[in-house]
């Protein structure tokens, strides 16, 4: 893991970025998240303080939310939708396969540190389902066979 | 020059609509063409579709494999001549042809973000009428409109409009529910990739007639190709006079922005949706007071839903009296209704209401993918019912829904074949339940977890008379001891998966 020491000034600038915007909590979060991959615990005491805030609060609200992350991620975040309609197309199959595949369950990242596994309830693309995401791109109907090929695409682009 | 069409809509990029138009772009280098990204049209099975405009008007292909673009090329696809993919004219086909396309008027003709296409395509014309009507008429638009809340209560517009612009403040809000967390549903999220100006559109109008200076569109994480749509509209509005001060030299103001959500689906509760633009965890708050009169920091705010929203401008063009001739009973308008699951045509299907699921699912939906019989449909996500195909002539109305137990909610229709096992729906009914609780009130934050227990208790075969009698005991406190509708409304997928399919859970069929 990263020290936080040389992660601070990115965090104090996203903070300084934010100081007026109403109700910044969140933008502030994300910003974190998008730019170190999550939110280091040790950044929580820097958030309380630029926001009035306890650090129970700011802990509870990184908490809260499924999205927010406090351990890095793999090299890749590929989130598998668990919702209704993919399900009725046999995400459940897909999702079985996956972590056989990767060797994890959710909310885990692969021995290489290549992938992190993350569930996810719908992502819009239910016509097409089984739906996954693999960090900003969706990909739909996806089958065991086509989830292989996008590991081996994703592994091939380091 | 000759213009193509290759959608940027999320679900066409999940089938390689990007590689698609790369490989259309190396293969016509050099010739004078423009490829514009533009919204679906909705019929999914056709994706990646490609549009070539012509003398005779629009001619479709697909859906396109990048292998098939060469071929395309070859037998004339600039001219559109015919190939085996070839489509012709997607308005005529009867699944387009059948629709009532007021509010999706534009998706999948116009390039999204493009304020030209936006203006040459009939946009802002709403916006323009509003800019002379004093606010009270423009809430008489809306409210003769018939207009209801398309993001599940189905409650009047108007109304709530009303209750804003009566309530005396120096700072009001328009806030855009934009969360979408319905299982089966993506008709907001494809008017924000396919026509973000009429959402933007709608809520500059919300703010004129409630004198609201200020809106956030709350939009969830798990959609960035809509935030960036969302964004690079947004900026042409701004830098075009139609949205910030002075909008288009009438004296207004209104500004906007977008707002991430982090994956709770709760947040989709408008007042827990409040909390969470606030900054704070996303916990339901107590009604009333109402958010028309304490919402966002405390002051009088419209919470919409996208398609809400973007229903106004076309409400504002054509007159209230327009938009309420579609429609049935108090269910007036269109709804874009959402064909998910194991479907053959899923898509985006835009009707006056009135017309039956059945119709939907054979006439237009082309019955299940797999090929085998449909034995249950959930309408309305994750907090609706399961309905049999006994229901399936039931017409899409809000109240003919609520007759027999069941929410039309967002218009997401989630089919399943007879490999369902509506016993393990209604056991993650509960298990969702588990996992986004916002955990305030206790039927619901323990009431979900014991509901998960019951059910398995159920299917082990212990005590089975008891325990269905337990979930039952259950599924009546979360309804009546919950303060939101996540509590309150997931007895309606366990009960009616209980109640028309007791086979799935080891029990003899009952009156129920
Ligand atoms: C648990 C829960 C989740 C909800 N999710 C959404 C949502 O994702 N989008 C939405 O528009 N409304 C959602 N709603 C309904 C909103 O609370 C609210 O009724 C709606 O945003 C009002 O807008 P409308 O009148 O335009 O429908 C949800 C309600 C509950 C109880
Ligand atoms: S019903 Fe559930 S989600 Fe709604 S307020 Fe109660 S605990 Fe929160
Ligand atoms: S249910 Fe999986 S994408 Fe919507």
């Amino acid at each position: 893991m990263q020290d936080y020491q040389t992660q601070q000034p990115t965090v104090l600038k996203i903070l300084d970025a934010h100081r007026e915007m109403p109700g910044n909590l969140l933008p502030i979060l994300h910003g974190i998240q998008d730019t170190l991959g999550y939110i280091p615990p040790d950044a929580v005491p820097d958030i309380a303080k630029a926001l009035n805030l306890s650090k129970a609060e700011v802990h509870g609200v990184v908490s809260f939310y499924h999205y927010f992350r406090v351990t890095p991620p793999g090299k890749h975040t590929i989130r598998i939708c668990r919702a209704e309609s993919c399900q009725s197309m046999n995400s459940k199959t897909l999702e079985t396969h996956a972590k056989q595949t990767l060797n994890i369950d959710f909310h885990e990242t692969s021995a290489d540190g290549m992938f992190s596994l993350e569930p996810v309830y719908c992502l819009g693309n239910c016509a097409c389902s089984p739906a996954i995401t693999i960090d900003n791109e969706v990909f739909g109907r996806v089958s065991p066979e086509k989830f292989d090929q996008l590991l081996a695409t994703f592994k091939g682009t380091e | 020059m000759t213009r193509l069409f290759i959608s940027r809509d999320s679900t066409a990029l999940s089938l390689g609509a990007e590689l698609v138009a790369q490989t259309l772009q190396r293969h016509t280098a050099g010739q004078n063409i423009e490829i514009i990204r533009n919204g679906s049209r909705g019929l999914f099975w056709l994706e990646p579709l490609i549009e070539v405009e012509t003398d005779a008007g629009r001619v479709a292909y697909g859906p396109v494999q990048p292998e098939d673009v060469a071929s395309l090329l070859a037998s004339g696809l600039l001219e559109g001549n015919q190939h085996p993919l070839y489509l012709g004219d997607i308005e005529a086909l009867p699944y387009f042809k059948n629709q009532n396309r007021l509010t999706f008027a534009r998706v999948g003709i116009t390039d999204p973000v493009s304020l030209d296409d936006y203006l040459a395509h009939d946009g802002y014309r709403g916006l323009k009428n509003a800019l002379a009507l004093q606010p009270a008429d423009i809430v008489k638009q809306v409210t003769e409109s018939g207009l209801r809340g398309r993001g599940g209560a189905a409650f009047p517009t108007g109304i709530k409009w009303n209750t804003v612009l009566n309530a005396p403040a120096e700072q009001k809000y328009i806030v855009c529910n934009a969360d979408e967390g319905d299982s089966g549903t993506f008709s907001d999220r494809m008017i924000m990739e396919g026509d973000p100006f009429v959402l933007i559109e709608g809520m500059t109008i919300a703010g004129l007639a409630v004198g609201a200076t200020q809106g956030y569109i709350y939009l969830r994480i798990e959609y960035p190709h809509a935030k960036i749509a969302l964004n690079q509209a947004i900026a042409a509005a701004y830098e075009n006079g139609y949205l910030g001060e002075n909008i288009q030299g009438s004296g207004k103001t209104f500004h906007l922005e977008v707002r991430s959500g982090a994956g709770a689906y709760v947040c989709g509760e408008e007042t827990s949706l409040l909390e969470s633009l606030e900054g704070k965890r996303g916990l339901v708050r107590f009604k009333p007071p109402l958010p028309a009169i304490v919402g966002l920091f405390g002051k009088p705010t419209i919470v919409n839903n996208v398609i809400s929203l973007a229903s106004i401008p076309v409400i504002l063009d054509k007159g209230g009296e327009y938009y309420k001739n579609f429609g049935l009973g108090r269910s007036r308008g269109t709804l874009p209704i959402q064909l998910a699951g194991n479907i053959k045509h899923g898509g985006l299907f835009e009707a006056a209401f009135g017309v039956t699921l059945r119709e939907l699912l054979y006439d237009y939906g082309g019955g299940s993918a797999s090929g085998r019989p449909i034995r249950a449909v959930q309408v309305g996500g994750p907090l609706g019912a399961y309905m049999p195909e006994s229901q399936f002539d039931t017409p899409l109305d809000y109240e003919a829904f609520a007759a027999i137990g069941a929410v039309l909610g967002h218009g997401g229709i989630v089919v399943h074949d007879d490999t369902t096992s509506l016993a393990d729906m209604a056991r993650y009914a509960m298990e969702f339940c588990v996992e986004e609780s916002c955990g305030k009130c206790t039927p619901c934050r323990i009431g979900s977890t014991r509901g998960v227990e019951v059910i398995d208790r159920i299917l082990d075969n212990v005590d089975k008379a008891k325990n269905t009698e337990l979930l039952r005991d259950l599924c009546d406190t979360m309804t009546c001891g919950s303060l939101c509708a996540m509590g309150g409304m997931t007895p309606y997928p366990v009960l009616s998966a209980l109640n028309h399919f007791p086979e799935d859970f080891g029990l003899q069929a009952t009156k129920a």
